[in-house]
């Protein structure tokens, strides 16, 4: 078995306005803050041992449905806790 | 064909919330449609199995389809990726007309079929982000009709003509790939697959359109764009909910609004061409 942990992270120069209004609100409450960025994170297990193998999947499963190549870039690692 | 044995597919999953309006307005023109669940479309209903062929139409409606999960539409999309590619892409190159509307524009979107500049492409060409605004914009706006050829769906409709409809969508912003963006609007501009833009009335000849007229941030203020041939249209704005007047406050209530023209255009397509 082997953790995958998956990023999808917006291209630099698209808009994050989940993460602009993050920003204000965080404001309002008093908090000082240079910038928020949305990001969104996957924890996937698969079975596969061979690390190697288990990135390329995770990185297929991006390709295909997890990111769109539009706006989104991704990491993929393999977690060790 | 003859207008009553026009058969539509309303495509539905768990969160499709548009279907009752879609149903009704083709229902109301004549036509036989007919609330699909995507699990009948890929076999595993045992009984009531069905293919896209057994419909002259298909309709992607609004809502909230799984969710929203990863993405707006992604995961409707990846469910017809798994099993039904090959026969949509017949489908629509045997000339059948694919609608999506809000939610359905975005599974469009991510299914390849849209914009299609070059034919179905296997990963999306354009995304529907977060609005700019960062807030659910559920009011009326006003689209203008831009395709000049005739096309399946928008026929009824005059050139530059001034529609108003409701939209509703938290992720209706139509991005371009920033490295492609001039080429791709360049192509779908020459294709005539700018089918709708929002407009201010006052001055619907202006390219500047600012928010709140456009909703989201949509680059060229894009609401709405068909494949090359014109027979796959995405939209954000709701033409069924602008089926009769009544529905968005005008006069003449009981009349056609302006959203029954996309329902009319396309079975007038169907019985001519089929």
């Amino acid at each position: 078995m082997t953790l995958l942990e998956v990023r999808i992270e917006l291209k630099k120069g698209v808009a994050d306005p989940e993460g602009e209004n993050t920003k204000k609100a965080l404001e309002l409450l008093g908090f000082e803050v240079r910038k928020v960025r949305s990001v969104k994170v996957f924890e996937i297990e698969v079975d596969e041992s061979d690390e190697e193998n288990a990135l390329d999947t995770g990185k297929e499963m991006c390709r295909k449905l997890l990111a769109n190549p539009v706006i989104h870039k991704y990491t993929v690692e393999v977690k060790r806790e | 064909m003859k207008l009553e044995d026009i058969r539509v597919a309303i495509l539905q999953m768990e969160g499709t919330n548009c279907e009752d309006e879609s149903y009704l307005a083709f229902e109301r023109l004549g036509a036989r449609p007919e609330k699909v669940h995507i699990k009948q479309m890929l076999g595993l209903v045992e009984g009531e199995e069905r293919s896209p062929f057994d419909y002259q139409i298909l309709m992607f409606p609004g809502g909230f389809s799984a969710g929203d999960y990863i993405r707006a539409g992604a995961i409707f999309a990846a469910i017809m990726k798994s099993r039904l590619m090959d026969e949509l892409r017949e489908y629509v190159n045997e000339g059948y007309p694919i609608l999506g509307v809000c939610n359905g524009f975005q599974i469009l979107v991510e299914l390849g079929m849209l914009p299609a500049t070059d034919g179905i492409s296997s990963a999306p060409q354009a995304a529907l982000t977060t609005n700019d605004s960062n807030r659910f914009e559920c009011r009326n706006i006003y689209i203008k009709h831009e395709k000049s050829s005739n096309s399946a769906f928008t026929s009824g409709y005059g050139k530059d003509e001034v529609l108003l409809m409701p939209v509703a969508h938290a992720e209706g912003k139509f991005t371009l790939d920033a490295h492609k963006e001039k080429e791709m609007l360049k192509k779908l501009n020459d294709n005539d697959q700018m089918a709708f833009r929002y407009v201010n009335p006052e001055e619907p000849e202006k390219d500047d359109v600012p928010y709140p007229w456009n909703p989201n941030g949509s680059v060229e203020n894009i609401a709405g764009i068909t494949n090359p041939d014109g027979n796959v249209l995405g939209m954000m704005p709701h033409p069924e909910r602008a089926f009769y007047n009544y529905m968005v406050n005008l006069q003449e209530p009981e009349n056609f609004g302006p959203g029954a023209g996309i329902f009319r255009s396309v079975l007038d397509y169907v019985s001519r061409k089929f």
